[in-house]
């Protein structure tokens, strides 16, 4: 898939249709991948494809088309990007919300096989972070890992795939101007929110103490923040400081604000990317709670983030009929 | 302390300035008894109340939050009350996933010419809340 893409790239340097392009380059560890700008034909060679490209390259989009660049008179760029399914949707959300203008976009969709959580090699294999993982090879749907002490273990890839990657509904992107992979990758569809299902039968007191213990675990360093494509907020509601919403502190009740802000404020446009979890250095389960309101979007207004330009964003819309049993009546 | 069974709860009730704030209103100005539980808060539309002052109540250790607009397809701002319902039922269902009592925050449509219905809601708002004891999660404590 690589030399396709390559080949992608070299063509739309060539032809001109393209300043910048944006895809995955070779990290200095094993099992990672480091978001890589290419600005000319010559640097092509540094491109990578494996499954260890599960950044989210759409959080890099919308600096290149800030306001104020505009002022100085100076062009937009034109952007290539690789997309996976993913990242794709951002994209149109990004579109949608018009931090990015389409026409600006060269979309390089890839069919994505789903990525591996480095996590679950390390704990497939040794304890967490006692060894070092010095290579990773990748061959036919397995992984073959190699320690400091030249031990080689292999693992098969399905097993160690991502959660977020493992039910995954759209493996390519919707909107794009070439895709590159065929196949479908074929998914449990029902199984996708069965997590949820079972985390809303708990009682109360449980789900209260789950939320509780996640959140306690959070420093506040905006990782998930960081590494969100939806948060772009030239100044995010935990900055400000009029309204002051969140304490300086570390109490707790000001974490659980942060969250509970930060997760409302996905809702209708999360696209389940899996983003933040990977971001998050204290390995806080924030899907449980983002997924939520991924289902209770589609549940209450029919609408799935990142899938069609036109289509409204469902809480700058109504229909008359919308749900209403929650409302206090006498 | 407060003695626990003379605690009376202290709800914050957001009334949207067309149609709960002057249904309050008529309610006051018909004489009709309701109970003192709830502090005001006037907003334009109910549409302008953002979740984050829901939640910012809830942490300053209010007890329970209702927010009350005109019923739908009589918003003063042709729509704000049916924008206000989309995030509402988000809100609501997303607080009691993540394990907050669900009668803590309520949402209702009263109209300027419903001041029955205010006292009515107003009482089982506070019931409810009464019911639930004072609020301990969320809770912001120095």
């Amino acid at each position: 898939m690589i030399e396709k893409i390559k080949e992608v790239v070299k063509k739309l340097f060539k032809e001109d249709k393209i300043d910048i392009f944006i895809g995955y380059g070779e990290g200095t560890l094993p099992l990672r991948t480091t978001p890589c700008f290419i600005t000319g034909p010559d640097n092509i060679e540094k491109l990578v494809w494996n499954s260890y490209c599960f950044n989210n390259l759409a959080v890099y989009l919308p600096r290149f088309f800030l306001p104020q660049l505009q002022k100085k008179d100076l062009k937009f760029p034109r952007i290539g990007i690789l997309a996976k399914g993913c990242d794709g949707r951002s994209i149109v959300g990004l579109i949608k919300e018009h931090q990015i203008p389409r026409e600006n976009l060269y979309i390089i969709g890839i069919n994505c096989s789903g990525m591996i959580d480095i996590e679950k090699v390390q704990n497939a294999v040794y304890k967490m972070q006692e060894v070092e993982i010095v290579s990773a090879k990748e061959k036919s749907g397995k992984v073959l890992v190699e320690n400091e002490d030249n031990k080689k273990v292999e693992l098969k890839k399905e097993e160690l795939l991502a959660e977020v990657c493992k039910n995954c509904q759209y493996t390519a992107p919707l909107i794009y101007d070439v895709l590159i992979g065929e196949e479908k990758r074929k998914t449990k569809e029902k199984e996708r929110a069965a997590f949820i299902k079972e985390f809303e039968k708990k009682p109360l007191e449980e789900r209260w103490k789950y939320f509780q213990e996640q959140v306690s675990k959070c420093i506040r360093c905006y990782a998930c923040r960081q590494a969100c494509p939806n948060c772009y907020c030239k100044e995010c509601f935990a900055d400000q400081t009029r309204p002051k919403w969140i304490g300086a502190t570390e109490n707790i009740s000001d974490i659980m604000f942060f969250q509970i802000g930060r997760i409302l404020h996905q809702a209708g446009r999360c696209v389940d990317c899996g983003a933040c979890v990977r971001a998050c250095p204290m390995g806080i389960d924030l899907r449980i709670f983002t997924y939520k309101l991924i289902e209770d979007v589609k549940e209450f207004f029919g609408y799935e983030a990142g899938i069609s330009l036109e289509e409204a964003p469902p809480l700058a819309t109504f229909k008359p009929d919308d749900k209403q049993e929650f409302i206090t009546e006498p | 302390m407060e003695n626990k069974n003379n605690w009376e709860p202290k709800i914050v009730a957001f009334l949207c300035n067309w149609c709960s704030y002057a249904g309050a209103d008529l309610a006051g100005v018909s004489r009709t008894q309701y109970p003192s539980n709830i502090r005001v808060i006037r907003v334009p539309c109910s549409g302008r109340v953002n979740p984050f002052y829901i939640i910012k109540a809830l942490q300053n250790g209010v007890d329970g939050v209702l927010v009350s607009g005109c019923h739908p397809g009589d918003c003063h701002y042709i729509s704000g009350n049916l924008i206000a319902r989309r995030k509402f039922a988000l809100l609501k269902s997303f607080l009691e996933y993540i394990g907050i009592e669900p009668g803590r925050v309520q949402f209702s449509w009263v109209s300027a010419a419903e001041g029955g219905r205010f006292a009515q809601i107003i009482e089982k708002v506070t019931g409810e809340v009464k019911k639930l004891g004072p609020i301990k999660k969320m809770v912001k404590e120095f």
